[in-house]
């Protein structure tokens, strides 16, 4: 961090971010484009976001893809938060080590492959298509990601802190929920969240397991762009940029906030030592 | 008076608190024959031993002898694999831990971080089905008994380390327990605070009458607090005897090392007369005049264990003492209080003496390469057999 300015750092850094956003730029740039063209600029205007508001459809995928986003990523956050628990803090059974590898598994496993063996799953179980299939499917491959959140939490906590409520007069399942939980709730919110932004973003596993009335709104992107480009796609882009960006900000300055207080208590642990 | 009977004896009680020499006495817990196995490695091996109200009970030994895994067991952590585990007479092993009436002191105290220092001491007894007015007023009274008045809507990480002890103590002993287990409790702290701890340990024990059970690896620590010393090894118990009678009269060797300084010499025993016993133990060096109260078979093998500080050190020969050798200083270790001598009295073998630095060091007698004499009563070490 020390070495000097050089034309070369400065090239290398110039690059690195023009590679990173100058398509994101161009999107948000032309999303206030007011030709019908995306690709000539006639003027600025903000008429996209106003014929946004009016596309029926589109708002039917937004409202679809955040319905679908919060009721898989809260089931994949219980089913998640379980499995950490049985795996890092459960009594040992055999095959734990495997189970504990196996869980990892589908992190890696190509999305088309899980998107087809669900379809296939679906279709033999008979079960319709639709919002509910989506939701399945989401939970299933976000329940990992959350698992892997939890269990590094859980990994790192005081074996003791259990057995110390155990020992205080705590049934295995007051001591989860009095102390274990509160311990482990910032893994589990940040896995809620993981497994939230999972969901909105998903478009193969969704196209393979939806049905006629649930498109979810990635998923209608796609299928417009196919047709076209339109300047109302750039707008909505946008606005899912900037949502984006609010909670990339937010989430740090909170976790800043924490590093603060922190650093505040340790003062005060250290003043009282010397009185 | 027609009181004054039983004060007296109620006084002659307290000063020799030994409940382990009535024979009528009824031990609190009981460990029989208990064997703990975590697959091939046997933890503890076949321990027996009885603990009696207002014990203060140390488990002495160094780390992996079992020590934690027997109180682990008391606590319900652990399953004993074979043996019984008796409370009042009751065979504990199958309840939970939150079901016994033990509760425990952690090694890294456990404190839960997202409550207060009142929450934390709150937590058990809001378990149990107590009264909430009452419940205030216990955890008053435990702030109280460890003057943390002042701290008391603070969280664990706001803490220093002796504060944080003191929650783990409050708050382990909220619920009034009829055995207070306690897991390394001083280990975090520094020397100087943990000997005022120790104190305030014995303190507390005293005031409310509770058992308690100390697991540690520090020998001074055991010796300070404790009603009796089980010393382990290997998952066995080597001894368990009051501090006085451990230091004073270990029974084997192991238990004679591991407790305080100690001069070891093998050799053979010639027994005579009113349990008085010779020991050859080299060529050509007079033999060691001792007693002891085991009997003893001519010419068997056995041990000579004799402290430091029971070896007088003088530089002239001294007139009527039973045991008298002479040697040349090696090195002297010099400790402020007191001086250890590493006396040479034979090619290879090293006695070691003690004793207090009553002059200043300039004006010491002593020095390196002087010939000494050791010198030492016949009754002032112990023989051994193990």
């Amino acid at each position: 961090m020390n070495q000097r300015f050089s034309w070369f750092n400065a090239t290398s850094l110039a690059l690195g971010f023009a590679f990173l956003y100058i398509p994101i730029l161009s999107l948000v740039i032309y999303s206030f484009n007011s030709s019908k063209l995306v690709t000539v600029w006639a003027g600025f205007s903000t008429k996209w976001y106003g014929a946004l508001l009016n596309n029926e459809a589109f708002l039917d995928a937004a409202f679809m893809t955040l319905k679908i986003a919060f009721v898989s990523s809260t089931l994949a956050t219980i089913l998640g938060t379980m499995a950490a628990f049985v795996l890092v803090k459960g009594i040992a059974f055999p095959g734990r080590t495997l189970f504990s590898a196996m869980i990892y598994a589908p992190i890696v496993m190509p999305e088309v492959i899980t998107g087809l063996s669900l379809l296939l799953l679906f279709i033999a179980i008979g079960a319709d298509r639709g919002m509910t299939t989506i939701i399945l499917a989401h939970a299933t491959f976000s329940m990992c990601f959350v698992s892997v959140v939890v269990s590094s939490r859980l990994v790192s906590m005081d074996n003791s802190l259990e057995e110390a409520a155990l020992d205080l007069g705590c049934t295995p399942l007051d001591a989860f929920r009095s102390v274990i939980l509160p311990l482990i709730a910032p893994a589990v919110i940040s896995g809620w969240l993981l497994a939230f932004t999972l969901s909105l973003d998903d478009l193969v596993i969704a196209s393979f397991v939806s049905g006629p009335s649930s498109t979810t709104l990635p998923m209608k992107i796609f299928s417009q762009v196919r047709l076209g480009v339109s300047p109302e796609i750039n707008a909505l882009s946008t606005i899912m940029i900037a949502i984006v960006t609010v909670g990339v900000v937010v989430a740090s300055l909170v976790s800043k906030r924490s590093v603060i207080n922190q650093r505040k208590q340790e003062q005060l642990a250290a003043k009282s030592t010397i009185e | 008076m027609p009181t004054t009977d039983s004060d007296e004896m109620n006084i002659a009680n307290s000063h020799t608190f030994a409940p382990w020499d009535e024979a009528s006495a009824v031990p609190l817990i009981s460990f029989k024959n208990v064997v703990k196995k975590f697959g091939d490695f046997t933890a503890i091996d076949n321990v027996s031993l009885d603990i009696y109200e207002k014990e203060f009970y140390s488990l002495l030994g160094p780390s992996g002898c079992g020590k934690t895994t027997l109180m682990r067991m008391l606590a319900g952590f652990e399953k004993p694999t074979a043996g019984q585990i008796l409370f009042d007479g009751q065979d504990i092993s199958p309840l939970p831990p939150n079901k016994r009436p033990f509760n425990m002191m952690f090694q890294s105290y456990a404190l839960f971080p997202h409550l207060s220092v009142v929450e934390n001491i709150a937590f058990g007894l809001k378990r149990s089905n107590m009264p909430k007015a009452e419940i205030n007023q216990r955890v008053d009274e435990m702030l109280t008994m460890v003057q943390l008045q002042q701290l008391a809507a603070r969280k664990p990480a706001q803490l220093s380390g002796g504060q944080r002890q003191r929650v783990a103590l409050a708050r382990s002993l909220a619920k009034r327990p009829k055995l207070l287990l306690l897991d390394e409790p001083l280990g975090a702290l520094d020397k100087k605070l943990r000997q005022e701890t120790q104190f305030e340990l014995m303190d507390i024990q005293e005031k409310l009458g509770t058992t308690f059970i100390i697991v540690t690896h520090d020998q001074e620590e055991a010796m300070t607090v404790s009603s009796r010393v089980a010393v382990m090894n290997h998952g066995r118990i080597q001894q368990v005897a009051t501090p006085a009678e451990i230091y004073e009269f270990p029974n084997s060797r192991y238990v004679a090392d591991f407790i305080g300084d100690i001069n070891i010499l093998e050799g053979h025993c010639q027994t005579g007369a009113d349990n008085q016993l010779q020991i050859h133990w080299a060529e050509g060096i007079t033999p060691i005049n001792a007693t002891t109260n085991t009997a003893m078979r001519d010419d068997s093998e056995c041990y000579f264990a004799i402290r430091p500080e029971k070896i007088s050190i003088s530089t002239s020969p001294p007139a009527d003492a039973e045991n008298v050798i002479q040697g040349k200083v090696l090195d002297i270790a010099y400790l402020g209080n007191l001086s250890t001598y590493h006396v040479e009295v034979a090619p290879g073998c090293v006695i070691k003496a003690q004793a207090a630095n009553q002059k200043r060091l300039s004006r010491r007698d002593i020095s390196w390469e002087q010939t000494v004499w050791l010198s030492w009563t016949s009754t002032a070490g112990v023989v051994l057999t193990q």
